[in-house]
């Protein structure tokens, strides 16, 4: 161990020097065979490092003495790599949190332009301080680390239905478009070439092919320009799936051209086979890329059909599969952005079917936080890249590339909507094809592309890569900063920020039934047709086989309704415990306000619903809910494989209205005979009565109280409040302590609650029975059963409320 | 199909002005009512009752219904009607014709109303201007109607919600003893303003003939 410490010691001093530090470690490692593992569990880099270079070693060998135990040593090429890979993700996420303090300065510019100045600052400083610029925008971690996580965040929340709805223009301007672009740009460009006046210049060099080549790179509209530019201006979804479907389908093209040109760049010449073969090789890139992802898109949802029981991996799958499905295409030279895409979208309903609530938000999160620090490293990167790459200035060649992308993309904009139009029902207007020519970005997909040619092949190719980085900080920084502006200028129509409600979910599908069924009365099979079709066979065959559960069977419109309900929950328990109330339910408009006043006789189920204003009996079952997750949390151990089992975490809809409805009823029933005997709450607990009268004031049982004046607290202002926070949090606070942490077991509880019920004060605060308590008597004179009615038909938001109250202390 | 076609021209002519389908879209879906009625002159309900491909609809219902209805042949009538001729048939087919290049914004508008309208129409049923609750959530039983088991509570507990979030959305502060009558034209233009009906709510309908299809030969 002596010998061991000495050769330690040099390496902590050497700190200018970390190479021969690291060469010193060698050598202890070699020589102390015996304490190689424990070397190796330290240092499990070095070790392998040393196996490697053994004739290193050797030399080095000798210069070991006995030195004291280094205290503290430094060795930075240990951990260099991931270190600079977090100093550069820290730097973008630094960045992007500055850019957002800013206010002012990132309403005038977009992020994207901000980002790649920063990267042009962060080059500029590591050439000033005489290193060598890494070079970091290299085409493998492009291609393998930070585009995927962008494409895979763009796929799997695609709006499906706009996308399949304008499906056939996008592949128009996708695959036509690009075409054009590509053939136009590199044709012309060769022309312009050649017709160099008199003094001979590179130019001439140019062949054809690689104008091409150029072209194909050059012309693809790029994703990741184009969702940072068009996620700022918000602008209206059929504008924005026009251009960013665009961009994710013409990978498929790219590659194509892609690979066809640089296989025949170096032959020279292009038969009518390439070019036969070359549209072959078309449709099997895209087609193979789609089917690769859809392959995996099935498995992934497959699998998630058993995750139930390890709820912490299921995000992984989602990550993992999709990943498998980009990297199966790309082996193939498929279109992995296509198959990504197809693997997100093809996923994403069974999925989500089938994972829980928090997962599903941590999928949400993981994408969002990997794509944006992806754009924002990618932007970075850009910027430094341009700094550190060889340039060859040529004016000729950069002017007429930018000029000839722009009249490319305008023309073949104008003239495919031309031909689109004819076959479109909502056709687009000269705004709109101004928008979409304008949005055609570039970006650094086009530059890693050019960063990938072969320089023997392609001597020009600085020359190229001078020039795509021109065009990309051209349309990034002119287009995308004017087109904030202009969209505002020519008032083309904006995104509606408001979230989908019930009613209009409930009428799109209408409205789909009713599109598909007039279809059916005109007798032509038109595009909802197919789609009900497909819907039903969907419904019928795979929902079953990928979705676990009774979920298969639920229609969309439940699915939409519980959604909308969980999130509605969570967002009562995220701000603090109903501080406000859901916008979607503004608290002074109350179920009551919509049930038919006068009951008809046959309806008298129809009253109970009134008890409680809907929004209010949410927010305090949401509370006790909250307490409740707390105390359990306190309980249970911290275990890295399982999240707190959550109960409500999963089928929190289904316990809304379907489970327990057995038990609750049998305990309502038995609860209502309870309270007529048992005395009315306390009148001296002040936070009862506030607790009743902020819940019982939208009642319309007001008289019924009234008559029972010693039960209400006297104060006036009491019933003219509104039912605000100032009386929540004190329900809040009381149940917030909780003093019985064995109140786990749900079942037990239960039975139990009735006798805890006189004995324990906190109880009696729970709305419901505090108000059933002094309703009671003023309704003595209405039937028994219409109060058992009422339990049966309502199982609904009361009952369950019920049900928590156990947990409380 | 003789009887029609002598006055065909003229009078086709008359309704294209009418319901703005062209001349060809016309014929074709003359000659689908006809398939439709047997070669009647009117179609029942009956005839669309029969039509195969309907039968999964679940709101087949209030879609025959909508081509009985009265007050969405742009009269001011109300009631329905027991049999309807062609020019009724394409009165109610008017209803969704896809907005063209060339309608300004005003006709935008008055095509979104028309079309709001009948759907406005088919959830009203007793012709009062108001969707009320019952209303509502017969609309809803009936769009799950199809979908298997579906309790009634859950279609009654999505049908609150919808009104809830209606009555609160026009009417954010209501006083506890307030009632919501029921959704009126106005409030239910409010709630749908982001689905866009004006370019959403349109079926196309062909220019050339191809009706020669497999579907519903209705008469039995």
């Amino acid at each position: 161990m002596a010998s061991r410490t000495g050769t330690h010691s040099p390496a902590g001093i050497c700190k200018s020097l970390p190479e021969r530090g690291l060469l010193l470690l060698m050598v202890l490692v070699f020589l102390e065979g015996s304490v190689l593992p424990l070397g190796a569990a330290s240092s499990p880099d070095v070790t392998h490092q040393a196996n490697s270079d053994n004739h290193i070693v050797k030399e080095a060998g000798h210069n070991f003495t006995k030195k004291p135990f280094p205290v503290l040593s430094l060795d930075y090429h240990h951990i260099q790599a991931p270190f600079e890979i977090s100093l550069w993700v820290l730097l973008a996420s630094l960045m992007k949190l500055g850019f957002h303090l800013i206010p002012r300065l990132s309403g005038i510019v977009p992020e994207s332009c901000l980002l790649i100045v920063v990267g042009l600052l962060v080059g500029g400083l590591i050439k000033l301080a005489g290193e060598q610029v890494p070079p970091v925008l290299d085409s493998r971690l492009f291609f393998l680390c930070l585009l995927p996580p962008i494409i895979l965040d763009a796929g799997y929340f695609l709006p499906i239905r706009p996308f399949m709805e304008n499906l056939g223009t996008i592949l128009m301007f996708a695959v036509v478009g690009t075409l054009w672009n590509a053939f136009f740009v590199g044709g012309l460009l060769y022309a312009v070439c050649q017709i160099q006046p008199g003094n001979p210049s590179i130019l001439h060099q140019l062949e054809l092919l690689p104008c091409l080549l150029f072209g194909s790179i050059i012309s693809a509209v790029d994703p990741v320009a184009v969702l940072a530019v068009f996620e700022e201006i918000h602008i209206n979804e059929l504008l924005h799936i026009l251009v960013f479907g665009e961009s994710l389908l013409n990978d498929a093209v790219t590659v194509v051209l892609y690979h066809l040109f640089e296989e025949y760049a170096g032959v020279g010449s292009v038969t009518v086979m390439d070019v036969f073969l070359g549209i072959i090789s078309f449709l099997v890139v895209a087609v193979g890329g789609v089917l690769v992802g859809a392959i995996y898109g099935i498995l992934a949802a497959f699998t998630s059909r058993f995750t139930s029981h390890t709820r912490v991996i299921e995000p992984l799958f989602v990550f993992v599969y999709s990943y498998m499905a980009y990297l199966s295409a790309e082996m193939f030279h498929l279109s992995g952005i296509m198959s990504l895409i197809a693997c997100g979208a093809v996923m994403r309903p069974y999925v989500e079917a089938n994972i829980s609530h928090k997962s599903h938000t941590t999928i949400k999160y993981f994408l969002k936080m990997w794509s944006s620090v992806s754009e924002t490293l990618i932007f970075i990167f850009l910027g430094v890249a341009t700094v550190e790459g060889p340039h060859n200035w040529n004016w000729t060649f950069v002017t007429v590339t930018v000029i000839l992308c722009l009249v490319a993309r305008v023309i073949g904009v104008v003239g495919l909507t031309y031909v689109i139009n004819k076959f479109r029902i909502v056709k687009l207007t000269t705004k709109d094809q101004f928008i979409v020519a304008y949005g055609g970005l570039r970006g650094a997909i086009a530059f890693s592309l050019g960063f990938l040619l072969n320089k023997d092949h392609f001597p020009l190719r600085d020359m190229f890569l001078t020039a795509i980085i021109t065009v990309i900080f051209f349309t990034v920084f002119v287009q995308g900063m004017t087109i904030k502006p202009l969209v505002e200028l020519l008032a083309v129509k904006k995104k509606q920020e408001a979230k989908r409600s019930i009613n209009e979910e409930i009428h799109t599908q209408f409205l789909d039934h009713l599109l598909t069924g007039i279809e059916d009365i005109c007798g032509h099979y038109g595009h909802h047709h197919w789609k009900d079709k497909l819907n039903r066979f969907n419904k019928k065959y795979v929902k079953k086989c990928l979705i676990a559960g009774e979920r298969s069977k639920e229609p969309q419109l439940i699915a939409f309704y519980h959604k909308m309900e969980m999130k509605q929950a969570i967002e009562l328990v995220e701000s603090g415990g109903g501080v406000k109330l859901p916008s979607a339910m503004p608290s002074a408009v109350s179920m009551q306000n919509i049930q038919p006043k006068k009951l008809p006789p046959a309806k008298p189920a129809e009253r109970a619903l009134s008890n409680l204003p809907k929004g209010r009996e949410e927010e305090i079952r949401k509370i006790l809910r909250s307490n409740l997750q707390r105390t359990r949390q306190r309980l249970r151990s911290y275990n890295r494989h399982t999240l707190l089992a959550d109960p409500y975490e999963d089928g929190l809809g289904d316990l809304l209205i379907k489970k327990q409805k057995m038990i609750e009823l049998e305990r309502k029933i038995k609860d209502m005979n309870n309270y007529l005997t048992v005395p009315a709450a306390p009148p001296d607990s002040p936070t009862m009565c506030r607790a009743r009268l902020a819940s019982g004031k939208d009642t319309d049982f007001k008289p019924a109280q009234q008559q029972k004046g010693n039960t209400i607290c006297p104060d006036p202002q009491a019933y003219s409040m509104k039912p605000e926070p100032d009386s929540v949090p004190t329900i809040q606070v009381d149940l917030a302590s909780p003093q019985s942490p064995d109140s786990v077991n749900l079942m037990d509880e239960f039975r139990r609650a009735e006798q805890q019920h006189e004995e324990d004060q906190g109880l009696m605060m729970k709305p419901p029975s505090g108000e059933s308590g002094p309703k009671k008597p003023g309704e003595e004179d209405g039937s028994r059963e219409h109060k058992l009615m009422r339990c049966l038909s309502d199982p609904g938001p009361s009952a369950d409320e019920d049900e928590d109250e156990p947990f409380l202390p | 199909m003789g009887a029609s076609q002598t006055r065909s021209e003229h009078k086709y002519q008359d309704l294209a002005d009418k319901t703005g389908f062209s001349l060809e879209q016309i014929t074709n879906l003359h000659k689908r009512f006809q398939q439709l009625s047997g070669n009647e002159d009117t179609l029942s309900r009956q005839n669309l009752d029969n039509i195969p491909a309907l039968a999964n609809n679940p709101i087949r219902n209030q879609i025959i219904e909508a081509f009985f209805d009265k007050r969405n042949q742009h009269q001011d009538e109300v009631g329905s009607f027991n049999e309807i001729g062609f020019e009724q048939f394409l009165m109610v087919m008017s209803h969704f014709r896809p907005p063209t290049l060339k309608t300004t914004e005003e006709e935008k508008e008055a095509l979104r109303k028309e079309k709001l309208r009948f759907l406005f129409n088919m959830h009203d049923t007793d012709n009062d201007g108001t969707i009320t609750l019952v209303e509502y959530r017969k609309v809803v039983e009936e769009l799950l109607s199809k979908s298997g088991a579906i309790e009634q509570e859950t279609a009654k507990a999505i049908a609150d919600a919808a009104m809830l979030e209606v009555a609160s959305t026009n009417v954010p502060d209501m006083a506890p003893d307030d009632f919501y009558e029921g959704i009126t034209f106005e409030h239910f233009e409010q709630i749908l303003k982001g689905l866009e009906m004006e370019s959403r709510m349109h079926i196309r309908f062909l220019d050339v003939d191809t009706t020669t299809m497999r579907c519903g030969k209705s008469t039995s």
